[in-house]
């Protein structure tokens, strides 16, 4: 680094504009947590993931047609005739699940480490905001394909807005640009579909940003305290990202070669037909257990503030939970409420799959009360009686001696030396 | 650290262990290397013609209803053919010309199968226009063949380019006789 930044183009450029200072302070020298486990690699593959969409999504737009009568036929074009055109497709489609699949457990790892608590509210909103531009994103690709469920998913999905009391019907007619789901409402969501991930990088920015201002949690839940408590983000991160990287492309490629339309429907295949509604409507996986909770409550306004309220939540999750330790290897019993959580969301994806009949309506009632109660209930009250454990005094400590709190100590002693 | 014969210089163990490392790190790279390149190659080639454009690389067309001194403009992959009955008088003008001094010297006998018959790409070679001179009333430039009114470039009646800023004749397709009259272009 030293001879690099000697060489004299990078000092003619860095004294313009001081971009390699700020690539070495954000990306190099940047200091990281000593101690930060597999589960901080989705972050990264998250932003992996944004990039595959785009530069996917870019190719196939070179291909598409967003036109009623022509849509679906110009995705069986890219199906057969255009070169490598099932690759990109089916890269792009199971990137979506992949894209969820990271975010999904990016989001989990916060809540489990307390990653939302201060002084990171706002990294934490920012995170949800993407998550939200990320199901508009999902939907609105969903629907390009012209097939039975873009058609009657996006049918179902806008008539949402007519639950809303005066302005319902107004704001629909508005979204289709017609009285139904039409060439209009699939011109529109083509533009908005490009647009969005585009917003999303803006947000991806600043969400960056607030991570660097207070640098990264990590499992322990406590701050850094000085240099003994990080590690230089490069080489240490970058290998352990990419690491993390090459796993995950090899479960991606896995299901792009020899299962890509498992996570779809085949109903999908059907070109749209604006008269006859498939027997069996389902979204997306990524959507079920926000599905399953519209379906669980049994009034129509109810039932849409119910769904988009289980997002909105989350946004209040820092003062809802209010214990001050932030990781849950110290909280025994919100440890346990967590997994809870995790099977109830679980359990909720589960109900979204299948048909709303007999026991599935209880479960899904069951499941959905649970999730809101764990937000509104449980996690206010452990915050006030749970006993937590004593905190290490800092993550160096167990570490570099000191301290046995940390039984994993020894190892990273050890690579930290070799 | 664990090398305690450092003094052996750096071909002792500890050179070694670099080469090891080299090892590692250049084999990293060349697979990073060779897995960016099978990334970028579907991202490049799905721009180049896809198999139904492709499916159109060959036509059948019929010639027989074009009457001596007739020319008609058939479509092949997006492009117009000229195919032009010539008259006799055309042929005599296309072959008794000393080509030495053209800018792309060819003979008439290499640019056509049957003298009559004279099958050629109707593009500029200059910047892609189509030339003008198909149709009777349009100007055919001073060859009393074609000419482009882009960048007045004259072609012959043979479609050589004798006067303007066109580097080469009008190209001649690939082409076979099915018959006497018709012919399948590609």
């Amino acid at each position: 680094m030293e001879k690099f930044m000697q060489n004299p183009i990078v000092r003619w450029v860095e004294y313009r504009l001081p971009v390699f200072a700020f690539m070495n302070h954000q990306l190099v020298d940047y200091p990281t947590p000593r101690n930060l486990n597999y589960w901080w690699n989705f972050g990264s593959l998250a932003g992996i993931a944004l990039v595959i969409q785009i530069v996917t999504g870019i190719v196939l737009a070179f291909h598409y047609t967003p036109q009623a009568d022509l849509a679906f036929a110009s995705v069986e074009h890219i199906m057969r005739n255009v070169n490598y055109g099932w690759l990109l497709r089916y890269v792009h489609s199971n990137g979506a699940s992949m894209f969820f699949i990271v975010v999904f457990i990016h989001l989990f790892r916060g809540m489990y480490y307390g990653s939302y608590k201060a002084p990171r509210e706002i990294l934490w909103w920012l995170g949800l905001v993407i998550l939200l531009m990320m199901m508009a994103t999902a939907f609105m690709g969903y629907v390009l394909p012209w097939g039975q469920m873009s058609y009657w998913g996006a049918t179902v999905i806008t008539n949402m807005f007519t639950a809303f009391p005066l302005v319902g019907d107004w704001l629909t007619t508005l979204l289709w640009g017609g009285f139904v789901v039409g060439n209009p409402t699939l011109n529109r969501f083509f533009s908005l579909h490009y647009l969005l991930p585009f917003m999303i990088v803006g947000v991806v920015v600043v969400h960056l940003w607030a991570l660097h201002v207070h640098k990264s949690n990590n499992p322990l839940g406590i701050d850094m305290k000085g240099p003994q408590d990080s590690l230089p983000f490069h080489p240490y991160y970058t290998i352990k990202d990419m690491y993390g990287l090459g796993i995950f492309l090899l479960v991606f490629a896995y299901l792009v070669f020899f299962a890509p339309n498992m996570l779809g429907e085949a109903d999908n295949y059907i070109p749209a037909n604006p008269l006859v509604t498939p027997p069996h409507i389902v979204p997306e996986w990524y959507f079920l257990p926000f599905y399953s909770i519209l379906r669980a409550i049994p009034d129509k306004l109810l039932g849409v503030i119910g769904m988009f309220g289980a997002t909105m939540i989350l946004f209040a999750l820092p003062w809802l939970d209010t214990s001050k330790v932030r990781s849950a290897k110290f909280r025994p019993i919100f440890k346990q409420f967590f997994w809870l959580f995790v099977l109830d969301v679980l359990v909720l994806g589960w109900v979204g799959k299948n048909p709303p009949e007999g026991m599935f309506i209880i479960i899904g009632r069951v499941a959905s009360v649970y999730y809101f109660a764990h937000f509104l209930v449980i996690l206010p009250l452990l915050g006030k009686f749970e006993k937590t454990c004593p905190l290490p005094e800092s993550i160096g400590t167990p570490v570099l001696g000191g301290g046995g709190e940390m039984p994993s100590g020894a190892a990273a002693a050890k690579r930290e030396k070799s | 650290m664990t090398n305690s014969t450092s003094a052996a210089g750096p071909t002792g163990a500890h050179g070694e262990d670099e080469t090891r490392r080299d090892f590692l790190y250049l084999a990293t790279g060349a697979m990073t290397a060779i897995g960016a390149a099978a990334i970028a190659w579907p991202l490049v080639q799905n721009m180049n013609p896809s198999a139904d454009v492709l499916a159109l690389s060959s036509i059948e067309f019929d010639l027989s209803p074009i009457e001596v001194g007739q020319s008609v403009t058939v479509s092949w992959r997006g492009k117009p053919v000229f195919a032009r009955h010539r008259t006799p008088e055309e042929i005599t003008a296309a072959n008794d010309v000393d080509i030495k001094n053209f800018r792309d010297p060819e003979a008439d006998s290499d640019r056509v199968q049957k003298p009559e018959w004279l099958i050629m790409v109707g593009i500029c070679t200059h910047l892609g226009c189509i030339p003008l001179g198909q149709k009777s009333g349009e100007p055919k430039g001073d060859f009393d063949g074609w000419f482009c009114p882009c960048h007045g470039s004259h072609y012959d009646t043979s479609g050589r380019i004798r006067i303007g800023p066109a580097p080469r004749n009008l190209d001649v397709p690939e082409y076979v006789f099915l018959s006497d009259t018709v012919i399948k272009i590609g």
